[in-house]
């Protein structure tokens, strides 16, 4: 059965942005406020499946390109390394380091290693959600 | 170095990470996997003489101190098990590469070993009672992809079995670690251990060691609760049968040792003899499958209940005597173990079948096989001058002289039950007229003996050279029997 879903594909379109944006921003809050890479990550998922929802899987597969599954790895290797790096600097292991900066249009800003660990669980959020649900959705 | 402790688990993690980007290329995934393990164990090896002669390293992770961030703790217990992992693991992964198969060797294999070994060296590392529960976890979920990968029927069947038991132990896990950390306010295994001491009179400390009994005999398969693992772990092939028998069900024991020196040492009368009545009818029990069945597998897994009873007994016994044996049984039962199975699955590869009654005469085409496979058996009933009979000397020992006569004779004659039922196998596979004549062609069996014999052969060094062991699993009882020495060494005081 073949549904008109114009209007439907049309919004997905625009709140999939709106989404990913409040992800990014959920994303950066985590360092001080609630938030942070897992939620982020969850949110992101949620806007994919939105588009999967409106278009096919065939599409959405199209348009992103990588392997999900590969996501996984990538922000495994982050959150890893990330860890990692302070057997460089001979400091416990997860020591992390942060600084504040001075940076144009963002003002005072901390920058922290946490961040990059951070990221590394919001890539591996995505990748695991996403596999999830596509080894679900397509077994029908 | 100060991040000593961390190598043997940050090792495999990295390369489970690499394999996942590699895991089109099979021939990417074995070289990756053989260095990873080979460094896992070299890094594990300078980390044990570190402990040597430095005593106890620590990490206080994120460099927050302990009590209230995690701290990884290598005291020489750990990393002696750490070290034994690591290398039973590097031979279960030369093994599998002519036994696991293709389909496998493309989903994922490689990495999940790592992740598991990944789990078995956090749980023997980590110095945080909840860390332990996440390492745990890490270690199942591997072993869940374990035993289902290839999905074949019977795999699938035994896998809802494995899961539901161990979800439902993981959850009672969390419930009791929070039920301590009420208690005790604390996670830190030490600083639980100095709480613990100060209101020890409580009955509360009593129920929560029957509670983590529970949780660890469940994951240790003591005797009530062992009722899931014959079947579960004959689901999977040899190599990751090898690797579960070897490792999972120890880790349990691990954790039941280390608690119950560490934690639930205060009301000996009440849990101690719990223990050792739960340790002799585990014997029992393993006694009783490993002569009732007929076939390799479960022969063999039937001998891992009857380990964990031994090694069960010489924890109640709790004497310094009763523990130098149980970390000599507990090293010991791990590499013969993994010796066994991968030389059990071997036979089953040649015969064709797990089932005994149409085995016989491999002996003819297969003799180093054959020899091999009675060592292993020898040293596993502990026949001197073979690995297992220093750790059952000691347990028995102190048995008698705790007056804990019958458990004591129960262990001398369990030992007479495991080396009849593994000479039995030896018998019907080897030395019996086969019923039907065996084929001419000889199976090329090479790289599959290699690391099996290996292990074989680091058994019967280890058993020989109780000597220069002797030092080493001395320090890890004096930590064991003197938790102080621990305590001192993470909350630095």
């Amino acid at each position: 059965m073949k549904t008109n879903d114009v209007i439907f594909q049309t919004i997905a379109k625009v709140v999939f942005f709106m989404i990913i944006f409040f992800a990014v921003h959920l994303f950066f809050a985590g360092h001080y406020h609630p938030g942070g890479g897992f939620v982020g990550g969850l949110l992101t998922s949620g806007a994919i499946v939105l588009l999967m929802l409106a278009f096919d899987m065939k599409t959405i597969k199209k348009g992103f390109l990588i392997d999900f599954k590969w996501l996984i790895s990538l922000g495994l290797l982050f959150s890893a390394g990330t860890a990692a790096g302070s057997l460089i600097f001979n400091v416990p292991f997860f020591t992390h380091a942060y600084d504040y900066f001075q940076l144009p249009l963002f003002g005072k800003t901390s920058l922290h290693t946490a961040m990059l660990f951070d990221l590394g669980v919001y890539l591996v959020v995505i990748g695991v959600t996403m596999t999830i649900i596509q080894t679900i959705g397509e077994s029908e | 170095m100060i991040n000593l402790p961390v190598l043997p688990i940050l090792i495999p993690l990295i390369a489970a990470i690499v394999l996942l980007f590699v895991s089109k290329s099979i021939l990417a995934q074995r070289v990756v996997s053989v260095i990873a393990s080979a460094s896992t164990v070299v890094s594990a090896m300078i980390l044990m003489a570190k402990v040597k002669s430095d005593g106890i390293q620590t990490v206080d992770m994120g460099s927050w101190p302990a009590p209230f961030g995690i701290t990884l703790v290598s005291d020489m217990l750990s990393i002696l098990l750490v070290l034994t992992a690591s290398i039973i693991t590097l031979c279960v992964v030369l093994y599998s590469f002519r036994s696991i198969g293709n389909g496998r060797e493309r989903f994922y294999y490689y990495p999940i070993v790592q992740f598991l070994l990944l789990g078995v060296n956090g749980s023997f590392t980590t110095g945080d009672i909840f860390n332990l529960f996440v390492f745990f976890e890490i270690m199942l979920m591997s072993s869940y992809v374990l035993i289902v990968i290839g999905g074949t029927k019977i795999q699938l069947r035994e896998s809802i079995k494995y899961i539901l038991v161990n979800v439902i132990s993981s959850a009672i896990f969390v419930i009791a670690v929070g039920f301590l950390y009420s208690v005790t306010g604390s996670l830190n295994m030490a600083h639980i251990s100095a709480r613990i001491s100060e209101i020890s009179t409580e009955p509360i400390i009593t129920v929560l060691a029957v509670l983590f009994l529970i949780i660890f005999g469940l994951k240790g398969a003591i005797f009530p609760l062992y009722f899931w693992l014959p079947g579960s772990y004959a689901a999977p092939p040899a190599p990751i049968l090898a690797l579960f028998g070897s490792l999972l069900t120890k880790v349990g024991i691990y954790a039941i040792l280390r608690t119950y020196t560490l934690f639930f040492y205060h009301d000996q009368p009440f849990t101690h003899d719990l223990m050792s009545l739960l340790a002799l009818l585990t014997i029992v029990a393993g006694v009783i499958g490993a002569l009732a069945y007929r076939d390799v597998k479960q022969i063999l897994i039937y001998n891992i209940v009857i380990a964990v009873g031994v090694l069960l007994f010489g924890i109640a016994t709790m004497t310094e005597e009763s523990i130098a044996g149980t970390v000599f049984y507990l090293i010991h039962d791990m590499i013969i173990k993994a010796a066994l199975f991968l030389l059990g699955g071997m036979i089953i590869y040649i015969a064709g079948t797990s089932n005994l009654t149409k085995m016989g005469g491999l002996i003819r085409q297969y003799p180093a096989l054959g020899w091999t496979f009675l060592l292993a058996s020898f040293g596993l009933a502990g026949i001197p001058p073979l690995s297992g009979f220093s750790g059952k000397l000691l347990i028995v020992r102190s048995g008698f002289s705790e007056g804990e006569y019958v458990g004591a004779i129960v262990v001398l004659l369990s030992s007479l039950a495991v080396l009849y039922s593994v000479v039995n196998l030896f018998m019907e596979a080897f030395w019996k007229t086969p019923e039907t004549p065996l084929p001419d062609v000889k199976k090329r069996t090479g790289s599959l003996f290699i690391p099996a014999a290996s292990l074989v052969l680091l058994s019967v060094l280890y058993g020989v050279g109780t000597e220069a062991v002797y030092p080493y699993v001395m320090q890890a009882v004096q930590t064991l029997i003197h938790p102080e020495i621990y305590i001192d060494a993470v909350l630095k005081e």
